[in-house]
């Protein structure tokens, strides 16, 4: 029984504008905009990954996401992290185009690592190989 | 000369000193950036929870200050209590 991920998903306050932010800001690429009542089955691949695992943008309607989204944002704790080839040259580039880096690169370990704010409740980590 | 107790006692951990060790060489931390470099850099395998309470008896001491940017809680070091020590007893050579 072969089984794999195909999905990981973060809550956003509003998919539009995690839309916009996740494909213009950091450049991963919509693949499912399906309406679902009041919100969207919205996902993002990364670029060049089309069957690559998809991100789900899921609305964070329910009370209890919202508090632990704020509980994780209190504390500077990431929702999720995804992967460049060097956070240094990365974080420079998203802050060139407006992005928020609440972390500077910090070495932590065997990774170089470094936090964003996705505008949509997240904080994102980026790593790459130190 | 009251206080100076509190500083003694935040300063007698090992972790907590690691956590100003931290501070010294970037200021402005969170609680997760805080847990991260003490188990990556310094090998501590401390809760949260735990940190939170250490970061709690530093911030009695006025050793940390907290601040809200956005939603999020940063970490400062202060270090001007520690004047109190030198100025008790000065260093003369």
């Amino acid at each position: 029984m072969p089984i794999r991920i195909n999905l990981t998903s973060i809550f956003v306050d509003d998919q539009a504008k995690a839309l916009a932010f996740y494909t213009e800001k950091l450049g991963f690429v919509l693949k499912n905009d399906v309406p679902i009542g009041l919100h969207r089955w919205l996902t993002v691949v990364g670029p060049g990954e089309p069957d690559g695992v998809e991100l789900l943008l899921e609305p964070d309607e329910h009370p209890a996401a919202k508090a632990y989204l704020a509980a994780l944002v209190e504390d500077g704790i990431p929702a999720t992290s995804f992967a460049v080839d060097d956070v240094a040259a990365t974080v420079r580039e998203l802050e060139a185009n407006g992005v928020r880096v609440t972390q500077p690169a910090t070495p932590m370990g065997p990774v170089l690592v470094a936090t964003i704010d996705d505008t949509c409740g997240n904080l994102i980590q980026l790593t790459s190989p130190a | 000369m009251e206080g100076m107790g509190d500083v003694f006692r935040a300063l007698a951990d090992p972790t907590r000193r690691q956590i100003l060790d931290e501070l010294v060489i970037r200021d402005g931390l969170t609680l997760f950036e805080i847990c991260a470099r003490l188990m990556t850099v310094h090998g501590v395998a401390s809760t949260r929870q735990a940190i939170s309470q250490h970061l709690a008896v530093l911030e009695e001491a006025d050793l940390v200050r907290t601040r809200r940017v956005g939603r999020t809680k940063i970490h400062d070091l202060n270090s001007a209590p520690l004047r109190a020590i030198t100025d008790r007893w000065p260093i003369t050579r």
